[in-house]
């Protein structure tokens, strides 16, 4: 068994600058947290309204489909779809790989570049589908 | 195995590890994240291809093994992934050790109340009367 050493300790909050790579991982904290709290109260409440009767199910339409509520919705899609590419960028970094400077950086801004276009195209279907 | 040796072979031999405590858990968000890879695309890509998202349809979509089961799947592991990445969240940032754990233990509570209602909810659906 190896020796033990002391092992550094995250975060280190006074040592970093703007960059994409540091955007994104602020990114993946904010949308994981948004995901875990409005986004599990969203499956929640939706699923006990389909447990529930017609008109309660037409109560959480009528909320999910207010001008707010979209925003809400399309909110939470493009954080889920955020925090699943940056997700899978961090696999892929947990795996010793995609360290190189140009590289990692230009992969921090694809995983933004395809959230936004793939949540656009995805609305833009639902909402088209449902006129 | 101690607290904060390398849940990896690879990683005792290196001497590499947690600082404390949480090699497991690291494992276990990541074997999590995974499975919500797949389980989120079945649920987007349902959604998506069902011919309607009326209370009925998607009742009736529940009440089928295959709609029912990825769902059950998905609400535990959705939980269970939310409450591992705000536990690192509050790890990284409160750090009296206290507020750490009554924190820690409010959200777990949260999450399993969350988790248990949602099951609850698809229960219903899944073997209760057809609508």
């Amino acid at each position: 068994m190896a020796e033990q050493r002391a092992r550094p300790l995250s975060p280190h909050l006074s040592i970093w600058r703007w960059g994409p790579g540091m955007t994104v991982s602020i990114l993946h904290r904010i949308t994981g947290g948004a995901l875990t709290v409005a986004g599990l109260a969203v499956l929640t409440w939706w699923l006990l309204a389909l447990a529930g009767s017609g008109d309660d199910y037409a109560d959480f339409t009528k909320v999910a489909t207010h001008p707010i509520g979209l925003v809400v919705l399309i909110g939470l899609t493009w954080a889920a779809l955020q925090h699943t590419l940056s997700g899978i960028r961090h696999l892929i970094m947990d795996t010793g790989e995609n360290f190189e400077l140009r590289a990692n950086k230009t992969g921090a801004i694809a995983t933004i570049v395809v959230s936004l276009m793939l949540t656009a195209a995805l609305w833009f279907y639902i909402l088209g589908v449902a006129k | 195995m101690s607290l904060g040796d390398s849940s990896t072979q690879l990683g005792r031999v290196r001497g590499l590890g947690s600082a404390q405590e949480g090699g497991e858990h690291w494992i276990a968000e990541r074997v999590s994240s995974v499975a919500l890879l797949f389980l989120g695309t079945w649920l987007i890509a349902s959604l998506l291809f069902l011919p309607a998202l009326d209370h009925g349809t998607i009742r009736e979509w529940l009440r089928t093994p295959l709609g029912a089961v990825p769902m059950a799947l998905f609400i535990v592991t959705a939980f269970a992934h939310g409450v591992d990445g705000l536990k690192v969240a509050v790890d990284d940032y409160v750090h009296d050790a206290g507020n750490n754990f009554a924190l820690n233990t409010l959200l777990f509570f949260l999450a399993v109340g969350g988790g248990a209602l949602s099951l609850f909810a698809l229960g219903k659906i899944a073997f209760g009367a057809a609508a």
